[in-house]
């Protein structure tokens, strides 16, 4: 070892300027709590691992897309003229998919471990919004190749604005970039896809990684319960981050598995004057929404339809609303009243979100 | 070594040499499955952004273009055309001779052009002149000459092939 004064390494002059040394301290005394719900502790990195497929497939397919009037015939190139284009489209599409699937588990995990609670609100606040973002990803995503499947669904999904009283029609009008989607739409969502939606992103999850940092994994009530020297823990580095690391190696063998094996589709291109193909349905996670406003609509049928309609986003929202406020109605430490409520909230959230999901695939004609 | 460790007490054991060898066997499994991973990721990677290049490739192995209706080019012009992926002309002399010669400036690549005034080619890059019959490299930094084409006229076109 060298004395302070006179760094003689390359390690000791970089620390003496960033504070590396601070750093490793800092991992090395990290731990990671290690109990019968340990296994949900991954699910953040995947999503986080699957976050980055998404950055770098996304960019290779920047390579070739065009947006605008050519979008279609971009993604055709990448997908069949471009060596093993179809390869890293699947990857993406496929990538996305089981990204939202990830942080939705991440999140119900979160919820029901109670990890919401101080001092970890704005982990939880964060990751809503991260999640939100994520799934204006993957709307204004799946309208890039502009095919029939993506054109429809962007078509129906942009009712959904239009229910808003008063300024529905002109929010939605600004999204499109018109009356109707066209290659206006795309070229707006192209903007949203690949520009804004990460700048949004990035430093939140830079927020929310650096909260984790701070604050360590929350442990379930059922941990905290118990005395101090019957908790276990293991560092983090390198046996936690050890598991991580074979997670993302998991994850990524699925991906390529799931990506090169059943290649995401591209279907004809997109023609305002092709009827509808049948059978078309949103997105799985969309599908639940879609759903509970499809038999909200069954519920106030005829001249009720569309204040039934209105009910319906109204009720969904306040859901919304009430599921991000959780950490400021379940605050107790020790699980009461309140916890017990939030557990139940929670139950009946996963029930509407399966059951619906459930319907919706169930009645697709 | 036991990986479940009370936080109050993290025990470091001492490494047998057995577990010093099985770590270096696994040590170097590690690295080669880590370098069938990249190279099955690099390459598909790479193949995907060489795609163009591969296809420009093709296309230089073009020997022959047929230009419809060139025949009815007027006297002293050009008409510039890609020859394969790379930009060439077909002069119509005032003379009545048919040249067609690659388009591209010997000395750093620019599109050259032909002025029927002067009867010369000319690259506005860093003034490089050429014959316009021979395609010689007459003045100006151009190293080499630019190469000839055979042209055949006939009543449907102009037929352009490597000489």
């Amino acid at each position: 070892m060298t004395s302070k004064t006179t760094p003689s390494t390359v390690y000791d002059w970089v620390d003496e300027r960033l504070g590396l040394s601070e750093l490793a301290a800092f991992a090395r005394h990290k731990t990671v709590p290690v109990h019968s719900q340990s296994f949900w502790y991954y699910w953040g990195g995947i999503s986080l691992f699957l976050f980055l497929v998404q950055c770098f497939t996304g960019v290779l397919l920047l390579v070739y897309y065009r947006p605008g009037a050519e979008a279609y015939e971009s993604v055709r190139q990448i997908t069949f003229v471009m060596h093993f284009g179809w390869l890293i489209r699947s990857a993406h599409a496929w990538s996305a998919n089981l990204m939202i699937f990830s942080i939705l588990v991440h999140m119900f995990s979160v919820y029901f471990m109670k990890a919401y609670r101080k001092p970890r609100e704005f982990g939880w606040l964060s990751g809503m919004v991260l999640l939100g973002i994520a799934s204006v990803f993957g709307f204004s995503g799946y309208l890039l190749p502009m095919d029939e499947l993506s054109y429809f669904a962007t078509k129906v999904g942009l009712q959904i604005p239009m229910a808003i009283p008063f300024v529905g029609s002109g929010v939605a009008n600004m999204l499109r970039g018109g009356p109707d989607v066209s290659e206006f739409t795309v070229q707006r969502f192209f903007a949203l896809h690949v520009v804004v939606l990460p700048a949004l992103f990035l430093p939140l999850l830079a927020f929310h990684l650096w909260l984790v940092q701070r604050h360590g994994n929350a442990s379930p009530p059922s941990e905290e319960a118990k005395p101090a020297n019957k908790r276990k823990s293991i560092p983090f580095m390198p046996n936690f981050l050890r598991k991580d690391l074979a997670m993302w190696l998991i994850s990524l063998n699925i991906l390529a598995l799931l990506a090169s094996v059943f290649p995401w589709a591209l279907g004809r291109q997109a023609d305002s004057l092709v009827p509808a193909p049948t059978g078309i349905h949103p997105e799985w996670y969309f599908m639940s929404p879609f759903e509970m406003l499809k038999l909200l609509g069954f519920v106030f049928s005829g001249k009720n339809a569309e204040a039934g309609e209105i009910a319906g986003i109204l009720l969904f929202t306040l859901g919304i609303v009430l599921w991000v406020l959780i950490p400021f109605y379940d605050t107790g430490k020790p699980s009461g009243q309140r916890g017990r409520a939030a557990h139940y909230f929670g139950l009946l959230a996963v029930f509407a979100l399966l059951a619906t999901t459930v319907i919706g695939y169930w009645t697709i004609r | 070594m036991s990986e479940l460790t009370n936080p109050a007490t993290i025990v470091q054991e001492p490494e047998t040499p057995g577990e010093q060898a099985t770590r270096r066997a696994f040590l170097a499994a590690a690295g080669a499955a880590g370098l069938l991973y990249t190279a099955a990721l690099a390459y598909p990677i790479y193949r995907y952004l060489a795609s163009p290049e591969e296809m420009a490739l093709s296309a230089t192995a073009v020997t022959e273009v047929t230009l419809k209706d060139a025949q009815k080019l007027p006297l002293a012009s050009v008409l510039m055309f890609k020859f394969g992926t790379a930009p060439a002309m077909l002069i119509h002399h005032a003379d009545g001779r048919w040249i067609a010669l690659t388009a591209v400036c010997t000395h750093l690549g620019c599109t050259v052009q032909y002025e029927p005034q002067a009867d010369r080619i000319h690259c506005a890059c860093h003034g490089g002149v050429y014959n316009a019959y021979t395609g010689a490299n007459v003045s100006g930094p151009p190293p080499k000459p630019l190469k000839l084409f055979k042209t055949a006229v006939n009543d449907a076109g102009v037929e352009v092939s490597r000489a």
